[in-house]
């Protein structure tokens, strides 16, 4: 009886940490995307349009 | 015996339940010189992409490169100069997703970080702007 119990604990505990590993090697999709949406921002600029787009030919200096 | 056993078990549980839930909000870092030094490449490279995507002769591909969407509404002596713009954008964003996945400790996970940029960079970009459905089709951002 005994060594079965402790057979069980032994399997759960074994279960436990695999599968905190298998949880530290999940992509992190939340955390990415609030990486993406920094960057992409700071890209973007996304504030009020205060230049003037350029328009058509204007697009090209040197 | 049994009991010591089984006490052992609910602290090794909980210690793993602590473990998992802080491993399941990590941040990102993005605190790199290369990083730092591929998005002001980035900013400079969409000064000038920037009229591109309102014209509609760029677009925003699915797989979050930019890509040529209507050549023909470039005049031919800009062509040259609109595709290597294109190209070197595409270059630094594919340098930006491979080092976020280095500078995390993950070089495998550079695929899902393009993925999830790829959907972002549709996502934010503004009205009128082209982007890629998942077919590959082009639609114009209402």
């Amino acid at each position: 009886m005994q060594s079965k119990v402790s057979l069980i604990a032994g399997a759960l505990c074994a279960a436990s940490v695999t599968a905190c590993v298998t949880i530290n090697i999940y992509f992190p999709a939340a955390a990415a995307e609030k990486v993406a949406d920094r960057i992409i921002d700071d890209v973007y600029q996304l504030k009020p349009d205060t230049a003037k787009p350029n328009e058509g030919g204007g697009a090209a200096p040197k | 015996m049994v009991h010591r056993i089984w006490r052992y078990f609910v602290v090794l549980s909980l210690l793993a339940g602590v473990g998992a839930h802080a491993a399941q909000e990590p941040n990102l870092t993005i605190d790199t010189p290369g990083i730092t030094a591929l998005r002001k490449g980035l900013r400079d490279n969409f000064r000038q992409l920037r009229p591109l995507l309102e014209s509609g002769a760029v677009g925003l591909t699915r797989d979050g490169n930019v890509g040529l969407r209507d050549a023909s509404s470039v005049p031919l002596a800009q062509r040259a100069q609109v595709n290597a713009l294109i190209a070197q954008s595409n270059q630094d964003r594919a340098a930006l997703y491979r080092e976020i996945a280095i500078a995390n400790g993950h070089p495998e996970w550079e695929n899902d970080i393009r993925g999830i940029f790829a959907q972002r960079w549709i996502d934010r970009s503004r009205s009128g702007w082209y982007y890629q459905n998942t077919t590959g089709a082009w639609v114009r951002k209402p």
